[in-house]
């Protein structure tokens, strides 16, 4: 019997529900640890970053105005739609990683765990960072955690499902849009935890995922007005981590980078808190 | 007298005594100082006393100071015990408050009532509230057994100097953090009385250090290297120059910048507490507020209405010397600062918006400015985007809730806002779309240590009061956040 | 024009109008009327103040122990409230039940205090809890008695319960009964309505019906005139002022004892319902113990030292 000659997948970006391919029309070329060819990604260039958030902050606030119930079932269907898609995604992971299929079976269990994790966070937020505060006066005064707005994030290269999953999940989960840049070297479990997000109801614009160069979109990410806060966990250099931060502090971008555990603090360190002050009295 | 007036009804300065010149207050003690400046009561330009210019040296003094009372002292303390100093310092504020609100009526301008009345017993409870968090850090959010950052470097405004000390020192001391602090260059005697009370307090020596000076004092201490923690509240244009000069750094920044609050008065607000919350909104502490009521959206329908309440209001403001007891808007702290309300009401005129002001005496001497409203301002004004920070409030009109909220959002700034109606359920819709760190219904400018205070977008980094401003002086032992 | 053309005198049209008025925040009027309590008055001020405030004293006696002999002696010191120094003003008038009309009227006279008028507490003072006809015949029967004005109590079971029309339409009765006779005071017994919402509406509803001056209180219920609601009823006759051209008189009563009390009265008139009010013939406060301390605070600032009760008549 002959082998079937596999059909294979365009990976392309992300961008308000939508797959273009990158308006610059740049690829590069991904090849495995023997140097067979895999795949050719889309570059994305500082204008598909742009295109990505004007989508992301116009789904911002109708994502933020969904309930909380409602953002953590949809963030929930997503881990269903991971669940479905193990192979495929351990397939990727260990081709570009030159980990075992098993070994990356794991990674994937993991991630999708993970994602069950934060969908759970979306309706207990207030609980943990909100308060009523016992102010001096006849005033009810309460303080409740609010989503930021739109949010850069740039993955980190190496766990490069986990990572992005990491970039992603606390982000949106509080009502916050996301334009992610993907791992440059093993990109392609982004580009299809894309389509797993594509088909499950997320709105469109909420989750924009770019394949690409961080040394060259690094920067306009730093510089851009309409990104209110900015995750560079998947950035190294120090130069350049300072680079960022020069140019973030022109609209004074909330920018972190994070290690260690997950944590509620990584979704909190991207939400505001309001504070509201209302008389008590007939 | 034929008509029933307010006869003047002086505070006595006699209960202050300022020296003829002071130096910093580092490691326990006052240094005798280099180079002096002159600072001055705003209200007559009389000069009160000459004031240190903080050197790098002396900073670097201060910070040496700060880092050893940290590392043998401070850090080694029980809670309890640096809690015990909190409270001590508490009360010795309140037993010498009236010395504190005369000299800071002197130093800065404002109405004896308010710096009575507000500044100087809130930074009292300041000092009281983050005194009970000192052994109860577990509980902060952080997890169990959260660290200081270490040595906290701290600048301060001149608008409410000491209620900003206190913003600072308390939280910064409770989470077991040693200061240095530098005060605005206008308004540096609360903070030197203040380390007179640190004396008193036996609180051990470098754990509260205060170098006076100008711009290049706090440049000097933002970009000391000893430093782990800066916190600033000020210009969002000195904001950011810290927050570049520190990028490549790790070190953690509290920003509590500018504004231009929208105050909503929507067409069912009790109109006559809202035109009071208008008047302290703009014109307490002369407008003098990072989170001043400055633009005033009204609803189309009322106005009319409004304004004409809000004008006879203006009349009955008492504008004069900060020491009577009467008085409500003193004097503008600075030449400089009149120098810029001046200009951008100038800029109001030239772009065709309307001037009004009641009429009212001002003194010959002094930095004065009358209680203004512009009418017929739009957007695109530049009294209607950038910050006055003085007596001058923009007014706009809108016609339904959506407008409104667009317009108030239409800022780079998000420190705070207010909104007026009596129906409960539009005050909540507001006020969950008004992109505000504070949003103030049927009230403003109310402030408590209990309750976190800050700002959205370019009005700054983190909050100040309440549990959510104590984090900012702590880092988690167990969180993997860090913040950048 | 009947009703300051505000309404046309229905039932619909008056529960429309109270409708219109802006509701009042409690916190906020608390808040306006404690800073305004901080007004520092001393030296000239306070000399002028306190001849103001006598001149504005409602001399009240209302108790079921009051004689001829009481009220006769209250008229001597209302006359000349200090007979140590005749610079004192005479008070704004004297208060008393029905019954001591007369007695007080014939006392004030030979007293030379012709130009004092007698107040009289009429329609079942103080709950108001009487038929209609007997509060028409208590009103005719004080003025008969030579009552100048009356203080009435509107129905406020009627008003809480929203009955607005009959408590407009009982004032506008006793209105009609004093007609020129007799100025009009309407106690709204605002620590019985208890929001200031109500009080707004009650002043409202009392001004439109035709009343001279809205009143706080009877003083047999407290809290009685505490500065917040103070504060509300002037804005209400400030405001009534910009719609009618008529302005309306306000009369604390109740709980107002000190000269400190009374100036901070004086400050929230200023600054509320602006200085035009700051006359008798548009504020008055309701008080006995009051007058005391004022003549007391008065003898300080003439002789520069504290004086003693013991220097000051009783009654």
């Amino acid at each position: 019997m002959s082998e079937r000659l596999e059909v294979r997948k365009t990976y392309k970006l992300y961008i308000n529900g939508a797959f273009p391919r990158s308006e610059s029309g740049r690829t590069y070329e991904l090849r495995s640890e023997d140097g067979s060819f895999i795949a050719n990604p889309c570059l994305a260039s500082r204008k598909d970053l742009r295109d990505a958030v004007t989508a992301a902050r116009a789904a911002q606030s109708g994502w933020a105005n969904a309930t909380a119930y409602n953002r953590g079932q949809i963030l929930y269907r997503i881990a269903e739609m991971m669940d479905g898609r193990i192979d495929q995604f351990a397939r990727e992971i260990s081709l570009l990683d030159g980990i075992s299929r098993k070994e990356a079976e794991m990674e994937v269990r993991a991630a999708t765990d993970r994602w069950v994790w934060y969908a759970g966070w979306s309706d207990k937020l207030g609980a943990i960072a909100g308060a009523t505060n016992p102010v001096s006066g006849p005033f009810y005064n309460f303080t409740i955690p609010e989503p930021l707005g739109v949010v850069g994030a740039i993955a980190p290269e190496r766990k490069s499902l986990l990572g992005l999953i990491d970039a992603i999940a606390p982000v949106i989960l509080s009502g916050n849009t996301v334009v992610a840049l993907a791992s440059t070297r093993a990109p392609l479990p982004a580009i299809t935890l894309a389509e797993v997000i594509a088909t499950s109801d997320l709105p469109k614009g909420v989750c924009n995922i770019l394949t690409g160069k961080r040394g060259e979109l690094a920067p306009w990410f730093a510089s851009h007005m309409d990104i209110d806060g900015l995750d560079i966990t998947g950035v190294e250099e120090p130069s350049l981590i300072a680079e960022i931060k020069v140019s973030g502090a022109q609209n004074l971008k909330r920018i972190h980078s994070f290690e260690g555990h997950p944590s509620p603090q990584r979704i909190l360190a991207f939400m505001e808190s309001k504070t509201i002050w209302h008389p008590i009295g007939v | 007298m034929r008509t029933f007036e307010y006869a003047p009804a002086l505070e006595s300065r006699s209960i202050v005594t300022i020296g003829s010149e002071y130096g910093h207050f580092i490691n326990g003690s006052f240094t005798k100082g280099r180079n002096h400046f002159p600072t001055l009561d705003p209200s007559t330009e009389e000069i009160l006393s000459q004031i240190a210019l903080g050197s790098v040296d002396e900073v670097d003094a201060a910070v040496d100071s700060a880092r050893v009372a940290y590392e043998s002292i401070w850090s080694k303390m029980s809670g309890r015990d640096r809690g015990k100093y909190l409270y001590r310092i508490a009360r010795i504020m309140q037993e010498r408050a009236r010395e504190f609100a005369v000299l800071e009526s002197l130093d800065n301008g404002k109405p004896i009532r308010e710096s009575r009345d507000v500044d100087v017993p809130l930074a009292a409870a300041h000092f009281f509230y983050h005194a009970g968090w000192a052994d109860k850090l577990d509980y902060a959010g952080l997890g169990d057994s959260p660290h200081p950052h270490g040595v906290a470097g701290q600048i301060i405004p001149w608008n409410f100097p000491l209620l900003m000390l206190s913003w600072k020192i308390a939280p910064a001391l409770a989470a077991g953090n040693t200061v240095v602090l530098k005060p605005a260059e206008t308004t540096s005697l609360t903070a030197l009385l203040f380390a007179q009370v640190c004396q008193q307090a036996e609180l051990p020596a470098g754990v509260v250090n205060i170098v006076t000076g100008n711009g290049q004092t706090g440049a000097a201490l933002v970009n000391h290297p000893g430093i782990d923690k800066i916190a600033f509240t000020g210009s969002t244009e000195v904001g950011k120059a810290i927050a570049r000069a520190i990028a490549p750094t790790s070190i953690k920044a509290t920003l509590e910048l500018g504004g231009k609050a929208a105050n909503i008065v929507f067409d069912d607000a009790p109109i006559d507490e809202c035109v009071e919350g208008i008047v302290n909104g703009i014109f307490f502490n002369q407008g003098h507020v990072c989170c001043a009521g400055s633009r005033l959206l009204l609803q189309e329908n009322i106005a009319d209405e409004v304004l004409a309440k809000l004008k006879v209001r203006m009349a009955k403001i008492r504008v004069g010397n900060p020491l009577d007891k009467n008085t409500d808007l003193g004097a503008i702290n600075s030449q400089e600062q009149l120098n810029k309300i001046h200009e951008l009401s100038n800029a109001g005129d030239a772009e065709g918006a309307e001037r009004w002001s009641p009429e009212c005496e001002l003194p010959g001497r002094g930095y004065w400015f009358r209680p203004t409203i512009f009418t017929g301002v739009t957007q695109a004004h530049r009294i209607a985007q950038e910050e006055i920070f003085g007596p001058v409030l923009s007014v706009f009109t809108f016609r339904t809730p959506d407008e409104a909220i667009e317009k108030a959002n239409n800022t780079p700034y998000g420190l705070s806002a207010g909104i007026w109606s009596e129906k409960g359920s539009k005050i909540l819709w507001a006020s969950q779309k008004l992109k505000a760190g504070v949003i103030w219904a049927n009230t403003f400018n109310k402030f408590d240590p209990a309750s976190p205070f800050g700002g959205y977008k370019e009005s700054g980094w983190g909050r100040e009061g309440g549990r959510h401003g104590l984090m900012a002086y702590l880092r988690g032992s167990e969180v993997g956040v860090e913040n950048e | 024009m009947k009703f300051y053309g505000l309404i046309d005198g229905s039932e619909k049209s008056l529960i429309h109008f109270l409708g219109t008025l802006s509701g009042v925040d409690q916190t906020g009027a608390d808040s306006r009327a404690a800073t305004l309590a901080t007004r520092s008055i001393k030296t000239t001020s306070k000399r002028f103040a306190i001849d103001l405030v006598i001149s504005m004293v409602d001399l009240t006696t209302l108790e079921g122990a009051d004689t001829p002999e009481k009220v006769r002696a209250l008229c001597a010191k209302a006359v000349r409230p200090d007979p140590s120094d005749l610079t004192v003003p005479s008070v704004g008038a004297i208060c008393v039940y029905n019954d001591m009309v007369s007695i007080a009227r014939a006392q004030l006279d030979l007293l030379g205090g012709n130009h004092i008028p007698v107040a009289a507490v009429a329609t079942a003072f103080p709950s108001g809890r009487a038929s209609m006809a007997v509060k028409m015949q208590d009103t005719e029967d004080a003025i008969s008695a030579g009552a100048g004005e009356i203080d009435m109590v509107i129905d406020r079971g009627a008003f809480l319960s929203g009955r607005y029309m009959e408590v407009f339409e009982e004032i506008r009765t006793i209105r009609e009964i004093c007609g020129e006779r007799a100025h009009l005071k309407v106690i709204l017994e605002t620590g019985e309505l208890v929001t200031y919402d109500n009080v707004r509406r009650a002043s409202f509803l009392a001004m439109l019906a035709g009343a001279d001056f809205i009143k706080t209180s009877t003083g047999k219920v407290a809290p009685a005139a505490t500065a917040s609601v103070v504060l509300v009823m002037l804005e209400a006759v400030r405001d009534f002022y910009q719609m009618t051209e008529r302005r309306i008189g306000v009369k604390p009563a109740g709980g107002i004892r000190t000269t400190k009390d009374a100036i901070k009265q004086l400050v929230l008139v200023k600054e509320t319902a602006g200085p035009e009010w700051l006359t008798p013939s548009l504020f008055r406060i309701g008080a006995s113990s009051l007058l005391n301390d004022l003549l007391m605070q008065r003898m300080k600032m003439r002789t520069g030292y504290y004086t003693s009760p013991n220097y000051v008549t009783i009654d």
